[in-house]
C-alpha cells in the first residue's frame, strides 16, 4: 500500500509534464484551424470582382490603405473602396434602415451590388438571404504566416496578424544581450571565488549570491524600471528608456547567480592532485587556472552558460516591466522589444477564452516550451558527459 | 645568462598573474557591489514606508495610500495552499526515488522529467494552470487554482532537496536498522526520515521563499488587481504581493503617487526571501551541531 502511494507520488512530475504538453499543444495547435477573421464576421466584395481569396496580410494592407487598387491583387483596375457597417449612414437614413436594423441586410446587399470596387466587413448575421455580392474565401492561419509573418497584431480588425517573428527576435536579442553581459562577469567572479579569494571572503560572497538567486523577478523588474530605465534613457538620449538593452541588463543581473554558482561548483571539483601537479611543474597559479582548472571544468561552465540562457529566455515579469513591449522587428538593442513570455503575460488577460487570440498565445507557449526543453536536454547531455568522461 | 632568462620568464609570468588576478578581483567585487546596491536601494527606499499600518491596513485612494494587508494575506494563503499540495507529494516521491527504485531506466526517466519540469518557464505554468484548473476543472480564478499551479512549480524543488537530504543519511544506519530486524518502511520511518528531517525542512523553507515571489503563474489563475476584502473561501480571488508590486509599478493612473507603496511592497518581498534563507541556514547549522554532538 505504502509503496503504491510512494510510486504514485513519484509519477506526479512526469504526469504534470505530460499534461502541460497536452494542454499547451491542444490549444496551441488549434490556432491553425482558425481563420484570422473574428468568428461571426464576414468579408464581402462585389460579385463581378475576380478576387476570390485573400490572405490576412493582404486584407490588412487593404484596410491600412497600402493596397488601393484591385489590380494589385490580380483583378480589374478598380480602386478599392473600404466599407464598414458604420458607413451605412452615408447611404441610407435611419428610417430606411429601420429602428431595429431590420432592413440592414438588404441595404448592405444593394450597396455591395452597386459599387464595383467595394470591400465590406460586417457581422454574418447581416448577410441577406439573397445576398447579391460575394463572400471572400479566407484561409485558416498557416504555419508560414505564423512563423514568417512580420507583424503581431492579434486583435487587428478585420483580420488578425499573427506573425511571431518580431517576438522570437525580441526574445533572442534580449536573451543574448543578457548572456553577453553575464557570462564574462559571472565566470570572472566564479574564478575569483573558487581559485583566488580567501576562504573567508568566499564564505561571505557565496551566500550573498545565493540569496540574490532567490529574490523574486518582479523585484528585479521594479529595480530596472526605477533605476536602469531612466539611466539608459539619459545616456543614449532616447525618447523612452524601456529598451531591449534595459531587459538585457536586468536579465543579465538575474542570470549571474545561476552562472556563478554552477561554474564555481564545477571549478572547485577540479581534483587537487591535478592542480598541485601543475604547480609543481613550475606553472604559476594563473597558468594553472587557465590551463588546468578551466579546461577541466569546461562542461560545467557550458552547462552554466546554457542554463543562464534558459533562465533569460523564459523570464517573464522583469522583461515585461522594462523592455517597452513593442511588437516590431528590432533593429537595434536600443529599441523597445517584446519577448514571447512577456507577450503571453501581457495579453492573456484580455484574450477571450477559446478565441483565436487565446489559442495564438498558447501556440507561443508551445514555442517557449520547446525552446526550454531543448535547453534542458542539452544541459542534461553536457553534464552527463562530464560524469562519464575521463579527463 | 640562463638564470637571468629564467628570471625574466618568471617575472613576466608573475606580471601576467598579477594583472589577471587584479581583473578577476575587480570584476568579482563589481558584481557583489551591484548586488548589494540593488538590495540596499530597495531597503533604504522601502524602510521609510513600512509601518504597522502599512502591513495591517487595506489599500486606500486608488492604492496611493493605505496598506497592503490583503496582498500579504493572499500570499500567505497561496504559500500555505501550494505547500500543502507540494510538500507531502514531493517528500513521498523523493522517498520512493531514493529508497525504493534501483538505478535504471525508470529512475533516469523520472529524474529527467523532474528536471524538465523545473526548467519550464513560470509563465508556461501560468498558461497550464489557466487551461487545466481555471477552465477545464472549473475552479475559476481562485486561491485553489493558484495554489495548485504554484504547487506544481515547487514540486521539483521539494523533490530535489528531499532526495539530497535522504542521500546524506549514511547507509550504515539503514544496515544497522535492518540488522535489528526492522522492515524497510520501519527503517525509513524510524531511522532515515528523522535523520533527514532538518534538511527536508530546510528545503521546505527555501521553496516557500521561491513560491511567495512568483508572479507569472498567478497572473491568470488567482490574482486580483484590487479587492477591498479578504478572501473567505478557496474559490475566491485574492491579491498577492508580487502581483501587487507589478500592478502598482506599471499600470494604473497614479504610478508616481503609488511609488512609495511599491518600494514598501518590494522590501516586504525581499524580507520574506531573506528570512527564509536565514532561517534555512540557521536550522541547518543548529541541527548539524546537534548531530555532531550526539
Amino acid at each position: 500500500m505504502i509503496v503504491g502511494l510512494l510510486m504514485l507520488s513519484s509519477t506526479i512530475t512526469s504526469l504534470t509534464v505530460v499534461l502541460i504538453v497536452f494542454f499547451l499543444f491542444k490549444e496551441g495547435v488549434a490556432v491553425f484551424e482558425k481563420k484570422p477573421v473574428e468568428d461571426g464576421y464576414t468579408i464581402v466584395i462585389n460579385k463581378n470582382n475576380k478576387v476570390r481569396k485573400l490572405t490576412s496580410e493582404e486584407i490588412k494592407n487593404i484596410y491600412d490603405q497600402k493596397t488601393t487598387f484591385w489590380s494589385q491583387l490580380g483583378a480589374k483596375h478598380d480602386s478599392i473602396i473600404l466599407f464598414r457597417v458604420e458607413d451605412i449612414a452615408n447611404f441610407y437614413t435611419e428610417d430606411q434602415i429601420g429602428a431595429n436594423f431590420e432592413n440592414l441586410p438588404s441595404c448592405l446587399s444593394s450597396i455591395v451590388d452597386s459599387i464595383p470596387g467595394i470591400i465590406a466587413f460586417f457581422p454574418e448575421k447581416y448577410l441577406a438571404k439573397n445576398f447579391k455580392g460575394k463572400q471572400l474565401d479566407i484561409d485558416k492561419v498557416s504555419l508560414k504566416e505564423f512563423f514568417g509573418g512580420e507583424e503581431w497584431y492579434p486583435t487587428a480588425q478585420p483580420s488578425a496578424q499573427l506573425g511571431v517573428k518580431p517576438l522570437i527576435l525580441g526574445t533572442l536579442w534580449v536573451s543574448f544581450g543578457a548572456i553577453l553581459l553575464a557570462l564574462p562577469l559571472g565566470l570572472a567572479a566564479a574564478i575569483y571565488m573558487s581559485e583566488i579569494a580567501d576562504e573567508r571572503i568566499r564564505r561571505i560572497m557565496k551566500p550573498l549570491i545565493e540569496l540574490l538567486a532567490g529574490i523574486p523577478s518582479v523585484v528585479y523588474g521594479f529595480f530596472g524600471l526605477v533605476i536602469i530605465v531612466p539611466i539608459i534613457q539619459k545616456i543614449f538620449n532616447l525618447p523612452v528608456g524601456e529598451t531591449g538593452l534595459a531587459g538585457s541588463i536586468v536579465l543579465g543581473i538575474m542570470a549571474l547567480p545561476t552562472i556563478i554558482t554552477i561554474s564555481e561548483d564545477a571549478m572547485r571539483n577540479t581534483p587537487r592532485e591535478m592542480k598541485e601537479a601543475s604547480l609543481a611543474l613550475g606553472a604559476s597559479k594563473w597558468q594553472t587556472i587557465y590551463k588546468i582548472v578551466i579546461p577541466y571544468s569546461i562542461s560545467g561552465i557550458s552547462a552554466a552558460a546554457i542554463l543562464g540562457i534558459g533562465r533569460a529566455v523564459g523570464e517573464t515579469m522583469a522583461v515585461l516591466m522594462v523592455t517597452g513591449n513593442a511588437a516590431v522587428i528590432p533593429h537595434s538593442i536600443l529599441e523597445p522589444m517584446r519577448t514571447i513570455p512577456a507577450t503571453i503575460a501581457a495579453e492573456l488577460g484580455e484574450a477571450p477564452s477559446g478565441g483565436l487570440h487565446y489559442k495564438a498565445l498558447f501556440a507561443l507557449g508551445c514555442i517557449l516550451f520547446v525552446i526550454t526543453l531543448v535547453i534542458n536536454l542539452t544541459v542534461e547531455f553536457v553534464s552527463s558527459r562530464r560524469k562519464g568522461g575521463n579527463h | 645568462m640562463e638564470t637571468t632568462n629564467e628570471n625574466r620568464i618568471s617575472k613576466s609570468k608573475d606580471r601576467h598573474q598579477k594583472a589577471a588576478f587584479f581583473v578577476f578581483a575587480v570584476l568579482g567585487y563589481f558584481i557583489v557591489t551591484i548586488l548589494i546596491a540593488i538590495l540596499s536601494f530597495i531597503v533604504i527606499k522601502g524602510a521609510s514606508v513600512i509601518s504597522w499600518d502599512f502591513i495591517t491596513k487595506m489599500p486606500e485612494e486608488g492604492m496611493t495610500k493605505g496598506g497592503i494587508y490583503p496582498a500579504i494575506i493572499g500570499t500567505l494563503y497561496l504559500v500555505a495552499g501550494s505547500m500543502l499540495f507540494a510538500f507531502p507529494i514531493g517528500v513521498l516521491a523523493a522517498i520512493y526515488m531514493n529508497e525504493y527504485v534501483s538505478d535504471g531506466v525508470a529512475k533516469k526517466f523520472i529524474r529527467l522529467m523532474t528536471n524538465n519540469l523545473s526548467g519550464i518557464p513560470s509563465i508556461v505554468f501560468g498558461l497550464f494552470g489557466m487551461a487545466l484548473f481555471v477552465n477545464k476543472l472549473g475552479f475559476g480564478d481562485s486561491i485553489l487554482a493558484g495554489s495548485l499551479t504554484l504547487g506544481l512549480l515547487a514540486l521539483p524543488v521539494v523533490i530535489r532537496t528531499t532526495e539530497e537530504a535522504l542521500k546524506a543519511v549514511n547507509d550504515t544506519f539503514r544496515h544497522a536498522s535492518y540488522g535489528l530486524g526492522a522492515t524497510k518502511w520501519q527503517t525509513i520511518r524510524r531511522v532515515v526520515l528523522p535523520m533527514a528531517f532538518p534538511n527536508i525542512i530546510t528545503g521546505l523553507i527555501l521553496s516557500i521563499g521561491r513560491v511567495s515571489g512568483e508572479t507569472a503563474p498567478i497572473l491568470f489563475t488567482v490574482a486580483a488587481y484590487f479587492l477591498p476584502k479578504l478572501p473567505t473561501s478557496i474559490f475566491d480571488q485574492a491579491m498577492a504581493l508580487p502581483y501587487h508590486l507589478y500592478v502598482i509599478s506599471t499600470s494604473g493612473t497614479n504610478i508616481e503617487e503609488s511609488r512609495p507603496i511599491a518600494y514598501g511592497t518590494a522590501l516586504i518581498l525581499i524580507i520574506i526571501v531573506l528570512v527564509c534563507n536565514l532561517l534555512a541556514n540557521a536550522l541547518r547549522k543548529y541541527f548539524n551541531n546537534k548531530v555532531k554532538m550526539s
